[in-house]
């Protein structure tokens, strides 16, 4: 399995449920694209919860990097859920973890958008 | 963390396509081999995506996806040292010379993180040009952490 990413709307907040694997090719192609799209219907507020990445690589973390800074430009805000043991301690050895707004806690990540 | 009683030679060697496929199979025989002698859970996922980052370097930006060129690769265990190499057929690649992606200015970049990792993960990594062209990477890791 590469990677399954859908979308739902929690109030003003748009919630991606990503499932699998981003590494270069389709997992992080998948999260670009999702990503720049929703960044083309200008919506603001987006929580991507990655409960379910099983993997993650450096292309992967690059098209979070990229997400981030992609929607913080369009003066939006980007926020990180559910951070497994594996994802987190790779933001933290590449030093992103505070770059990040990370929760662990979906109802309180949504209410922490302003 | 490995298990330093088990000291018996195991190897497996491919020649493989420029594709990302090969990576994906790279990373399972690392893993497989890797696992086969006995480390853990941790060193496995720290090896496989050290595997990962050198296979994407060499089919990416070594060979460029040139279906005419292959990248070799090997993994071995002997003594408590588990090492793999992976050769590409590129043009080359200064691996002295590599921005440090933890610096401010570089920590919003998107790319330029794989050898970070590899480097992280392994107990030792070099790089030699090969001739008439290519580069092979050396990654190390040792069944008791150094």
């Amino acid at each position: 399995m590469s990677v399954k990413l859908s979308t739902r709307q929690v109030g003003d907040v748009s919630v991606v449920d990503v499932a699998g694997r981003i590494t270069l090719g389709e997992g992080s192609s998948a999260l670009r694209e999702t990503l720049r799209d929703m960044v083309g219907k200008n919506q603001k507020k987006i929580l991507l919860n990655l409960g379910d990445v099983s993997y993650i690589d450096s292309s992967g973390i690059g098209e979070l990097v990229s997400g981030f800074t992609s929607v913080t430009n369009s003066g939006g805000q980007l926020k990180l859920l559910n951070l497994n043991k594996r994802v987190k301690d790779l933001l933290q050895i590449t030093k992103l973890y505070t770059v990040f707004d990370v929760h662990d806690d979906e109802a309180h990540a949504i209410r922490s958008f302003t | 963390m490995g298990d330093p009683s088990r000291p018996a030679t195991e190897s497996v060697e491919r020649s493989l396509d420029s594709t990302l496929e090969s990576v994906d199979h790279a990373e399972d025989l690392a893993v497989g081999l890797a696992r086969r002698v006995g480390f853990g859970e941790e060193d496995l996922m720290k090896i496989g995506l050290a595997v990962r980052e050198s296979m994407v370097n060499a089919v990416v930006h070594g060979n460029r996806y040139n279906t005419n060129k292959k990248v070799r690769f090997s993994a071995s265990m002997n003594g408590g040292r588990f090492t793999v190499r992976v050769a590409d057929e590129g043009d080359g690649f200064d691996y002295a010379h590599l921005p440090d992606p933890l610096t401010p200015e570089n920590l919003l970049r998107t790319s330029g993180r794989g050898i970070f990792l590899i480097r992280s993960f392994m107990d030792d990594f070099h790089a030699r040009r090969l001739e008439p062209g290519g580069t092979e990477v050396t990654l190390v890791k040792f069944a008791v952490s150094k």
